[in-house]
C-alpha cells in the first residue's frame, strides 16, 4: 500500500483510501494527431506499480505529448489510456491528484513565493500542510531558506527545483518527468536520482528524455520516432 | 471509491484560489488599474461631453443616466474581468492550476475575485458620476441593490466567458462579441431598474427589476456549474 501523505489527515478534495499494489497505466493503441500530422501511432503498453519506464526519442517525437496524454492534459485521437486501481478503470483525467508532473511548460507563480505557491497548490489539492512541513519539502528539493523568495528571482535550476516540491506535494502515485534534469546542476541531477529511487517503491515512474545517460533510469525503454 | 469532494473543501479550495488572485493582484495590480483607468477615462470623457445634464435639459434624465453609468460599468469590466483567466494562460500557470484544482473550486474562486474587482469598480463609477455628471440618486438603497445585483449577472457571465475565450488568440474581440448577446438582457433590466432608483422611484417598484436580475444571475450561475469543467479541460 502507498503510504499516504503527511499532509492527509486535514485533507478534505481526496482522500487516497488503500492505493494499492493493484495501480496499472494502461495504453491501448493510443494515437495522436495535430491537424494531418500524426505525432503518436499505435502505443499499446501495461505499466504496474513500482515500474519505472523511460521514454525517448529524437525531438519531436511525441514525448512530452505522451506525459501530457498520461496526466489528463490532452486525450488521444484514438485508443485509450487507463489507470487501474481497485479493478476500476479511471481516464486521467478523471485522477489528476494520482499524477505528479514535472515538465519544462510548468510554470507557477513568479509573483508569489515558492512557500505561497506551494501553500496555495496544497490547499486547493485539499491539503493543509505547517509552514514547518513546507519549509522541509523545500529543504528536501534543495531550497532550504529560499522559500520567503518570490519565484521571479528564481535561477531556471531553482525553479525546476521547485516544480519538484510541487509534483511532490501529494506525493502521487505516479510521477511523470519529462526532461527531469533539464537546467539542473550536478547536486540536482543527484536529487532527481534519488526522487526517482524514492518513487520505486510507492508507485510507477515515466520519464521522457533524449539524455543517454539518463535511459537507465528505466525498467526497460520506450522508442518513439522510429 | 477513490475521489470524494465535498462542499466544505470545495469551498475551501474556491477560497484559496480567490486568495491567491488577490495576493497577486496585490503585487501586479495589474486588472484594477486597467479597470479603473477605463472607469475614470470613460466618465471624464462623458461629463465633457455632454456636461451636467438637468433635467431642464431632457426629460428622460434618469435613464440617459442611468444608461451612460452601466455602459461605463460594461466597457470598463470588459477591459478588466477577462484577466482572471487571461493572466493564468499568458503565464502559463494554467496548466500547473488544472492539474491541482477542481474545476468548479477554480470557477467559484475566479468569480468572487472578479465581484471583488466589479464591486469596487462600481463604487469608483458611482462616485466619479457624481462629481462629474452631478446625477442624484432618489433612492440610494434600491440604487446600490441594483448595482450589485446587476454585477453579479454580469461577473457569473463574463467569467465563464473569460474562461472561453483565455486561450483564443484574438481574446479582446472574442469576448465582446460572446458576452454582447448573453448581457443585453441584464443591460436593459439593470438600466431600466436603476432609471427607477435614480428617479426615486420605491422599493415597490423597484421590485420586478431586481427579481428579474436576480433570477437571471442564479440561472446563468446554475449553467456555468455545469459548463465550465468542459471549457477548463476541453
Amino acid at each position: 500500500m502507498i503510504e499516504a501523505s503527511p499532509f492527509s489527515a486535514a485533507c478534505g478534495i481526496i482522500r487516497i483510501m488503500n492505493v494499492s499494489n493493484d495501480l496499472q497505466l494502461e495504453l491501448a493503441n493510443v494515437s495522436l494527431d495535430y491537424g494531418a500530422r500524426r505525432v503518436l501511432a499505435g502505443i499499446t503498453l501495461a505499466l504496474r506499480c513500482r515500474e519505472t519506464l523511460v521514454v525517448a526519442g529524437p525531438n519531436g517525437s511525441g514525448k512530452s505529448t505522451l506525459l501530457r496524454l498520461l496526466c489528463g492534459l490532452q486525450r488521444p485521437t484514438g485508443g485509450h489510456v487507463f489507470y487501474q486501481l481497485g479493478g476500476t478503470r479511471y481516464r486521467p483525467a478523471e485522477v489528476h491528484w494520482l499524477v505528479g508532473w514535472v515538465a519544462p511548460e510548468l510554470q507557477l507563480y513568479r509573483e508569489l513565493t515558492a512557500l505561497e505557491n506551494l501553500r496555495f497548490f496544497a490547499e486547493v489539492r485539499g491539503l493543509r500542510p505547517t509552514t514547518a512541513e513546507l519549509e522541509a519539502l523545500l529543504a528536501e528539493v534543495g531550497l532550504d531558506g529560499r522559500g520567503g523568495d518570490l519565484l521571479a528571482a528564481y535561477s531556471s535550476g531553482m525553479a525546476q527545483r521547485l516544480r519538484y516540491a510541487y509534483a511532490l506535494l501529494h506525493q502521487p502515485p505516479v510521477l511523470l518527468l519529462d526532461e527531469p534534469t533539464l537546467t539542473l546542476d550536478q547536486r540536482g541531477t543527484a536529487l532527481v536520482e534519488r526522487i526517482i529511487a524514492r518513487q520505486r517503491e510507492r508507485g510507477l515512474t515515466i520519464i521522457a528524455t533524449n539524455d543517454p545517460r539518463e535511459l537507465c533510469w528505466g525498467d526497460s525503454v520506450l522508442r518513439l520516432g522510429g | 471509491m477513490l475521489f470524494t469532494p465535498n462542499l466544505t473543501s470545495l469551498l475551501r479550495a474556491a477560497w484559496a484560489v480567490f486568495r491567491k488572485d488577490l495576493r497577486s493582484e496585490l503585487r501586479t495590480r495589474y486588472a484594477f488599474n486597467a479597470l479603473a483607468l477605463f472607469a475614470i477615462t470613460t466618465v471624464v470623457a462623458l461629463s465633457l461631453g455632454v456636461g451636467f445634464l438637468t433635467e431642464g435639459r431632457n426629460a428622460d434624465l434618469p435613464l440617459i443616466q442611468a444608461a451612460l453609468l452601466w455602459v461605463a460599468v460594461l466597457f470598463a469590466a470588459f477591459t478588466g474581468l477577462a484577466r482572471a483567466f487571461v493572466q493564468e494562460e499568458e503565464a502559463r500557470t494554467a496548466t500547473a492550476l488544472r492539474l491541482a484544482a477542481l474545476p468548479l473550486a477554480v470557477y467559484l474562486g475566479k468569480l468572487l475575485f472578479n465581484l471583488t474587482l466589479l464591486l469596487l469598480l462600481d463604487l469608483l463609477v458611482a462616485l466619479l458620476f457624481a462629481v462629474l455628471l452631478h446625477i442624484r440618486v432618489g433612492n440610494l438603497g434600491l440604487f446600490a441593490a441594483l448595482l450589485v445585483a446587476g454585477s453579479l449577472g454580469l461577473v457569473v457571465a463574463t467569467t465563464l466567458i473569460a474562461a472561453i475565450i483565455a486561450r483564443a488568440s484574438v481574446k479582446g474581440a472574442l469576448f465582446a462579441v460572446l458576452s454582447f448577446p448573453l448581457l443585453v438582457p441584464l443591460l436593459v433590466v439593470a438600466i431600466q431598474g436603476t432609471a427607477l432608483a435614480l428617479a426615486g422611484s420605491g422599493w415597490e417598484h423597484g421590485r420586478a427589476p431586481l427579481q428579474v436580475l436576480l433570477a437571471y444571475t442564479v440561472a446563468l450561475f446554475v449553467a456555468a456549474l455545469f459548463l465550465f469543467g468542459s471549457v477548463w479541460e476541453a
